[in-house]
């Protein structure tokens, strides 16, 4: 009897925890996103979104997800609990990537088409700016203390250093070939920056504008042109960070303080982008050809499961 | 008071001076030209597929847009000077024009007889970048100091089809060759990859364009390819005068490839992975039509000569060359595989599409295919085999 409680206890306890945290897929080529339990490992349900969606972020309260649509030329604004469309944002044609700000008041997408950057009031709802870029802007990210909009163009092989409040750009850092993602560290002194055609990643200071570090990756048994850094995550602490390797089928877990890379951790195929579980115990990845995510426990780096989500998997984002 | 205003005066004045001599001496030109001479149309099977007369330019256009783009943050501009020399005109006068002018960056599409005479004209003051020959001599035993080659050769075509045929294990060639000089030389080089790759040529026939009022596609093709079997028909027709007729004709139901059917190509409609979409929308954009292999080439020389201006800020032939065939030069090219030169030869390392009309099948090198440097030297005249330095 007090068995079969304190069973049902914990079980109860179990399925609260389990339901806590929701992972969000954008599946580019099912035109919808995944909704995955990923403590259960479970895929939980898909739901039809619009055409080709690609980045994928939720708001800092976690209340409401944005999901570029490329196709339709719109970022949708989603309510992360009902999954319904409250708006289509002006985002500007074949928004691919975006970023928000700390404090969720500003969206800036990167045109990819245009070369430019579309500002978007998040609380009008209108587009109030574009900036005008090298070629083929992708990666995009905001500043934790909010002052510079950083934005990549991958054939021009630049950073872009925008200031946040005059929309100027104030400086360039030419990068590796073809740029794709940028990540701030939490302290705001770094940024780390990938390159797929060089297979490099680089790490600039944010002070100066220069690269002062360049990582090099190397997986006994694969060629070197099958190593095309995507995705990069750094933790809270800059204690690790995980690059995705795409073709590669790896993620690389990066020594944040002595820049060596420790390990290669083997995921599903063409792994394409990368997201941290709420308090960093687990890293998420999108394998954009297997067609499911791969988990990755962070205690012990280790990939865990992965689950089937549906065709091309892009982006994700994780809901508290 | 006035000493004062005039002293002001005088200062902003200065400054004025000032900070134009530092966009003056900043902003860096860089100039190019495009060097090409208007052809003949060329009988065709088909009036569906239209004469494009400036495959190459648009492609060229592109690579001058995007340089620009970038060199509004590097302060370099980059101009194009089109150079198209009429049906009976002088291109070597034309060439011998540019060089007069000090243009030392020159992007020549022309046939190989003419780029061989530039050649010898230039005496490797210029930089060449060849968008349009294919010619294997040029990569093997005829190397052409100071040009650049961006189109893959026969044999790296050649190449490309024959590993998809290995790992189809499609062994078996019956080939077809045309009666041009050109073909004779695809033929050459489909028979290099056959050996290459352990495939057998069990029958070759040419076929001869003959004015016969009995002879027409619907009898002819099913006689002419009544050999013994064979996996696949590989017919070498460049400028495809008979080509398309094969498929569906033969007498053996078997697929073709070469110049029709299955093609090896640089560039095509179908491509879209590695971000290729972009390129191939922006490219619409601009010309109004699908992008060609020779727009293509130009497009990579432009974006070539762009990223040795970026990353050295020197503009001269030399060091554009120099970084052009050094270890860091990485071209992002939209087929997921840094382009960079063969130091030996000046061909441009690249994956080879193997495309059907409306599908893209593979690109090549393929998986499996290995090199103990860099995969994409499985493709062509490797530097082992080549005679040139």
């Amino acid at each position: 009897m007090h068995t079969k409680v304190l069973i049902s206890a914990g079980l109860l306890l179990f399925s609260i925890v389990s339901s806590a945290e929701t992972v969000f897929v954008s599946l580019e080529k099912d035109n919808a996103i995944a909704v995955v339990d990923p403590i259960a490992g479970k895929l939980i349900k898909t739901v039809n979104i619009g055409q080709r969606p690609r980045g994928i972020q939720l708001s800092p309260d976690a209340q409401t997800l944005y999901i570029a649509t490329s196709d339709d030329d719109t970022v949708l604004e989603v309510d992360a609990n009902t999954l319904a469309v409250k708006s289509k944002l002006p985002s500007g044609e074949d928004p691919e990537t975006f970023a928000i700000n700390s404090a969720g008041t500003h969206m800036y997408v990167s045109n990819e088409d245009d070369n430019q950057v579309t500002v978007i009031d998040l609380l009008t709802r209108q587009a109030i700016h574009t900036i005008s870029v090298g070629v083929e802007p992708e990666g995009i990210a905001v500043s934790p203390d909010n002052l510079w909009i950083v934005s990549a163009s991958e054939t021009t092989n630049m950073v872009h250093w925008i200031d946040a409040k005059t929309y100027e750009i104030k400086a360039n850092t030419l990068v590796d070939p073809r740029p794709r993602a940028l990540s701030f560290t939490a302290d705001g002194q770094q940024l780390w920056v990938t390159s797929e055609i060089d297979g490099t990643l680089m790490i600039i200071d944010v002070a100066t504008k220069e690269i002062s570090q360049r990582i090099h990756f190397a997986v006994p048994g694969l060629g070197k042109e099958k190593i095309q850094p995507v995705g990069v995550v750094v933790d809270k602490k800059r204690q690790w960070a995980y690059v995705a390797l795409g073709p590669a089928n790896r993620v690389a877990v990066v020594n944040a303080q002595t820049y060596e890379v420790e390990k290669y951790l083997l995921v599903g195929a063409r792994v394409w982008n990368l997201a941290f579980s709420p308090e960093q115990k687990r890293l998420y990845t999108t394998n954009g050809v297997s067609h499911d995510i791969s988990i990755i426990d962070l205690d012990d780096h280790k990939v865990t499961k992965s689950i089937a989500v549906g065709r091309y998997p892009w982006g994700l984002a994780v809901k508290p | 008071m006035l000493t004062v205003r005039l002293l002001l005066f005088y200062l902003l004045l200065l400054s004025l001076v000032c900070s134009n001599r530092l966009i003056a001496s900043e902003q860096q030109e860089i100039k190019i030209a495009y060097l090409t001479q208007e052809q003949q149309v060329p009988s065709a099977l088909s009036n569906l597929e239209p004469f494009i007369t400036d495959k190459g330019l648009q492609g060229a256009l592109l690579g001058l847009k995007d340089n620009n783009t970038t060199g509004q943050f590097t302060a370099q501009n980059y101009l194009l000077e089109q150079v198209i020399v009429p049906i009976d005109g002088d291109v070597k006068q034309a060439f011998a024009e540019i060089l007069e002018q000090g243009v030392r960056l020159i992007i020549v599409n022309l046939p190989a007889e003419q780029l061989l005479q530039l050649h010898q004209l230039n005496n490797n003051q210029a930089l060449l970048f060849d968008v349009a020959t294919r010619t294997d001599a040029f990569r093997h035993n005829q190397c052409l100091s100071n040009v650049l080659h961006l189109l893959p050769s026969r044999a790296m075509r050649a190449d490309a089809l024959a590993q998809y045929m290995l790992k189809k294990r499609w062994n078996r060639w019956f080939l077809v060759t045309g009666n041009t000089a050109e073909d004779a030389l695809y033929a050459q080089a489909i028979k290099r990859s056959a050996k290459r790759f352990g495939m057998k040529i069990i029958a070759e026939k040419k076929w001869l364009h003959t004015y016969d009022a009995r002879r027409t596609a619907q009898s002819d093709i099913p006689v002419f390819t009544q050999v013994d079997d064979y996996d696949v028909l590989v017919v070498a027709d460049e400028q495809g005068l008979f080509g398309e007729y094969i498929s569906y004709r033969s007498w053996l139901p078997r697929p073709v490839i070469g110049t029709q059917g299955l093609v090896a190509t640089a560039w095509h409609r179908t491509h879209e992975q590695w971000g290729a979409v972009q390129i191939q929308n922006r490219f619409k954009a601009l010309a109004n039509r699908y992008m060609q292999e020779q727009d293509y080439a130009a497009y990579l020389a432009a974006r070539a000569i762009g990223e040795a201006v970026t990353r050295t800020r020197a503009v001269d032939a030399v060091s554009v060359k120099a970084y052009l065939l050094s270890d860091r030069f990485k071209l992002q090219g939209y087929k997921g595989k840094p382009l960079s030169f063969r130091s030996w030869n000046g061909q441009l390392r690249q994956p080879v599409l193997l495309a059907a009309p409306t599908s893209l099948v593979i690109a090549a090198p393929l998986e499996g295919f290995l090199h103990p440097t860099n995969e994409l030297d499985t493709l062509g005249y490797d530097q082992p085999e080549t005679h040139c330095q």
